[in-house]
């Protein structure tokens, strides 16, 4: 999953390979849902199915240097962001091999190495990190670019407000991704928010915000490229609002009783991103079927990677408390 | 040697990180112009500017968890806050965040940032503006914690902590701010984790902090001329703890005072008791005995206020039971 070259869109000869990485994270996941429900995970575990346009639509745009930090429901960020899911795997099997070393977990992946400054399991957690990194960049004059990533359900909570506002007190290069899937765990945003438009919050400190179909790759990806020109040309941060659709329950097992089964359903069948591009590149069922089944095999090869991975040794708990 | 006061000494240690070092930055409130609400960063605004001395909304959460993303990205910034009361509303960034980064991502991360704070009662401001919340923090793995007693340690330790890679909550007391002290010619850096041992003494051992190691140095005095001889051991970083020091002086005079301004109940000082009772148990001639507030918030009225927080004859006293003669 090579960055590729940056431009303002995403050129046709590439999104082939935008939808096998979709499908990828897709079938990811769905594996990880397999093996949980099989007692071989342990934790808690949050897929992001249905929301991959924007993990890939963003990470793809981002350029080397720039820094993401991601949210409790971190797999596709994760992946889409360059770990192999071999590690991310191996993390979820709470393996040596894993992108954390079996110190994290699903809520705490991280991949310095390749800009990934960790997911967080409170919401909101990681946004003053990613202000903070943005101000780290402004003031040693790099032309890097501090993402973060959050759910509708986080625009309430302290840190984003007061991260936002210092953001762009400070004009630093930053994004503030909202992957508006209109669920706060189980709480609908009308019980939420007292607005709908979750825009106008950004816009209250001034911050530029751009909207985009959180569903249509392309629109993220063109989206994030404005939204990064903007911040890296030292405009300020940008509030980059993202409409998209949580398939899945809050968390794996989640037997979604407050949620409308037939407009989940709805939603599924006009709001795949990864159907989406596959009817707009018109591929083939054959052709389809191919990318799947290569897709799947990766996927395969991660758990088997995993199961084979080394254990900590408990006494293992005890380093990396301190540098 | 020159002489510091403790709000110099602070001030002489950031200002001279940031001479030699553009990673080194300080956020907080009212920090620029006003010099913080305590007066340790007055004139540094005209030597570094707005951008390294950078004022910052009444936000905590973000100038905690800023200043955190910052450290993250190599800089080490030192965040002050300016009341440790207020480092509750940060808690979540300090405790979540900053302790745990590096463990979560397996060693991938370090966090260098310091989290300069200060508290102390004995100017009346009531319950919200004055608490002593070190035991917090020193529970919470992954975080370092320093309490300064004099302009030397403040200095040498604030030098420490700044180049320290793991996140240090770094408490100043208020009423310490105006004394003066020696200091070395050039800073010398004093490791964290070492105690000082302020006095040497035969009969019983007071292990002070913060104000309550010159409210022990005064008892010790008393104590003497009552011909029972104190030693007052300071150990000025909570974590890492000197236990070696600790117990080496507890297991000479066989006789332990533990002394602290915050609340007495769960206080840093039981930690010091539990760890004392377990590595010098046969040493020990007297029940350990605790100095500090007693359990109410701290009042607004100053003879109430005086109630609560322990002094001198606090520790003296304490001092005299452990001889029975109390």
């Amino acid at each position: 999953m090579a960055k590729v070259e940056q431009r303002a869109s995403l050129a046709k000869s590439e999104l082939a390979d935008v939808l096998r990485e979709m499908l990828l994270i897709r079938r990811f996941e769905e594996k990880v849902e397999e093996r949980f429900r099989a007692g071989d995970l342990p934790g808690f575990l949050h897929v992001a199915i249905g929301q991959e346009a924007c993990a890939v639509g963003v990470c793809r745009a981002l350029e080397d240097g720039d820094v993401i930090a991601s949210t409790h429901r971190a797999h596709g960020h994760t992946l889409a962001q360059g770990t192999h899911p071999n590690e991310l795997m191996a993390e979820l099997y709470g393996k040596q091999e894993g992108c954390s070393h079996g110190y994290g977990g699903s809520m705490h992946l991280y991949d310095v190495e390749r800009g990934n400054m960790g997911a967080n399991a409170v919401i909101g957690g990681g946004l003053p990190h990613i202000t903070g990194a943005a101000l780290a960049f402004q003031m040693r004059g790099e032309p890097r670019v501090a993402v973060a990533f959050f759910g509708d359900g986080a625009t309430n909570i302290g840190t984003f407000h007061e991260s936002l506002n210092l953001a762009q007190l400070w004009t630093v290069p930053a994004v503030f991704v909202l992957e508006d899937n209109k669920w706060a765990e189980s709480t609908p945003e009308s019980q939420h928010s007292p607005i709908r438009d979750l825009s106008a919050r950004a816009k209250a400190f001034g911050m530029k915000a751009i909207k985009a179909d959180g569903q249509d790759v392309e629109a993220v990806y063109k989206a994030t490229r404005q939204a990064l020109d903007h911040a890296r040309s030292g405009k300020g941060p940008v509030f980059l609002h993202l409409d998209t659709v949580r398939f899945s329950g809050h968390y794996i097992g989640d037997p979604q009783v407050y949620r409308d089964r037939e407009e989940a359903k709805a939603l599924r069948a006009t709001r795949d991103p990864v159907e989406i591009l596959r009817e707009r590149l018109a591929i083939t069922d054959e052709e389809f079927a191919e990318v799947d089944a290569e897709v799947t095999e990766i996927v395969e090869a991660s758990v088997e990677f995993a199961k084979n991975g080394t254990d900590p040794a408990p006494e293992d708990a005890l380093k990396n408390v301190y540098a | 040697m020159p002489e510091l006061t403790y709000r110099e000494a602070v001030r002489d240690a950031l200002s001279t990180a940031m001479r030699q070092d553009d990673d080194v930055f300080i956020m907080g409130e009212d920090i620029a112009e006003m010099g913080g609400s305590m007066g340790v960063t007055a004139g540094m605004l005209d030597e570094f500017g707005r951008e390294r001395i950078r004022n910052t909304p009444i936000s905590e959460m973000a100038l905690a968890g800023a200043a955190i993303g910052a450290a993250m990205q190599g800089m080490r910034p030192v965040a002050e806050i300016m009341y440790e009361d207020f480092l509750t509303l940060a808690a979540e960034q300090v405790v979540n965040q900053a302790a745990k980064l590096r463990y979560m991502s397996g060693g991938q991360l370090s966090v260098p940032v310091v989290f300069r704070t200060q508290g102390g009662a004995g100017w009346s401001p009531g319950a919200q503006h004055a608490q002593q919340l070190e035991a917090w923090f020193v529970h919470i793995p992954g975080l370092k914690v320093v309490f300064a007693s004099t302009p030397e340690d403040v200095r040498g330790l604030l030098w420490s902590s700044i180049y320290d890679d793991n996140p240090v909550v770094f408490f100043e007391h208020r009423t310490l701010y105006p004394i003066k002290g020696d200091v070395p010619e050039e800073i010398e850096p004093i490791p964290l984790g070492r105690a000082r041992v302020h006095r040497q003494g035969e009969d019983v051992t007071v292990i002070a902090t913060g104000r309550l190691v010159h409210e022990s140095l005064k008892a010790a005095e008393e104590a003497e001329r009552d011909g029972i001889s104190v030693e007052v051991v300071d150990p000025r970083t909570l974590q890492p703890l000197d236990e070696e020091t600790l117990v080496a002086s507890v297991k000479k005079t066989n006789r332990a005072v533990v002394a602290h301004e915050a609340v007495t109940r769960m206080g840093f000082g039981a930690e010091i008791a539990a760890v004392l009772q377990y590595q010098a148990f046969d040493w020990l001639d007297a029940p350990i005995e605790r100095v500090g507030a007693k359990f109410a918030p701290l009042a607004f009225a100053p003879v109430m206020e005086a109630f609560v927080v322990p002094h001198a004859d606090d520790v003296l006293a304490a001092i005299k039971r452990t001889v029975g003669k109390g």
